[in-house]
């Protein structure tokens, strides 16, 4: 499960929204490796927990037959920090998708565990690109490699029927 | 809409996918040479624009698709006759002055100035009218 940041898809609308969720846990080696004295949650890996979110609902789009990538972060903002005990998660949808890939608009809350409160965290928008669609008309076989047996597992977990 | 409020919402639009200035964004500048824009650049300038203006762009309507893949259309990395008349066809809102004397396909992108941008959506902005 290494470098799957997301634990959960709580939600999905097909072609439209999905949501997910990560627990914050203070086991985690990298919250430690920041500057400040408490540890937190870096914001890369919050940006790659959105990018995984929002990748995942392109590709079930397609049925898992594109090659989802990351091409272009367009906006990342953050208004709070996560710290161990914390939820974070993560609603992404699809503004725009074409055979080419698609943009994705994210919002990213904050769940405190002893309140149940939710307040803002972040935005992150990201564009995403369909691999083999490529205008060089580069090809990059037959195998999808960017959705491997971790996110077969975390789709299972969530209920969610996988290719 | 009149042309130069066309101007300035493309211009929006290149500022925030191409992160350049608004001065930069003069009606002669090329996306790729001059504004830096990438492959993927413009398939996020697409979008906005679609977002922006409220119309749908096809495929290959408003940047060329795979050009460089049908061999009827290049040889020896350079674009034929008929690769040359093909892409002035489908994409008559391009500026083909330098790739008529240069017909490389490694050039084609450089078609795309911010002029052209507003050529297209003027067209199809008055053919949704």
């Amino acid at each position: 499960m290494r470098w799957l940041w997301i634990d959960r898809i709580v939600e999905l609308t097909p072609n439209e929204r999905l949501v997910a969720i990560k627990n914050v846990t203070m086991a985690e080696e990298h919250l430690h490796d920041g500057a400040g004295a408490l540890p937190i949650m870096p914001a890369s890996l919050v940006v790659e927990g959105m990018a995984q979110s929002a990748g995942l609902l392109v590709g079930h789009a397609s049925g898992f037959k594109e090659k989802v990538l990351l091409a272009k972060i367009q906006k990342a903002s953050f208004e709070r920090e996560a710290i161990p005990g914390t939820t974070i998660r993560y609603d992404a949808r699809i503004t725009r998708m074409d055979a080419q890939g698609a943009a994705t608009e994210g919002t990213i809350e904050l769940i405190e565990p002893q309140s149940g409160e939710v307040s803002p965290m972040g935005r992150v928008d990201l564009l995403f690109s369909h691999l083999d669609q490529n205008s060089a008309g580069a090809e990059f076989g037959e195998s999808n490699f960017v959705f491997g047996e971790a996110f077969d597992t975390l789709l299972r977990l969530s209920g969610i029927e996988t290719p | 809409m009149e042309r130069d409020e066309i101007f300035s919402k493309v211009r929006d639009v290149l500022v925030e996918s191409l992160a350049v200035d608004e001065d930069e964004v003069e009606p002669t500048a090329r996306l790729t040479t001059d504004l830096g824009a990438e492959s993927i650049d413009f398939l996020d300038i697409k979008f906005q624009l679609e977002q922006v203006f409220g119309f749908r762009v096809e495929e290959g309507e408003l940047f060329p698709d795979n050009v460089a893949q049908d061999q009827g259309y290049v040889s020896d990395g350079k674009l034929t006759d008929k690769g040359l008349s093909a892409l002035k066809e489908r994409l008559p809102h391009a500026d083909f002055g330098e790739l008529e004397t240069n017909p490389q396909v490694a050039k084609v992108p450089e078609i795309f100035t911010v002029d052209a941008i507003v050529r297209f959506c003027e067209t199809k902005l008055q053919a949704s009218a």
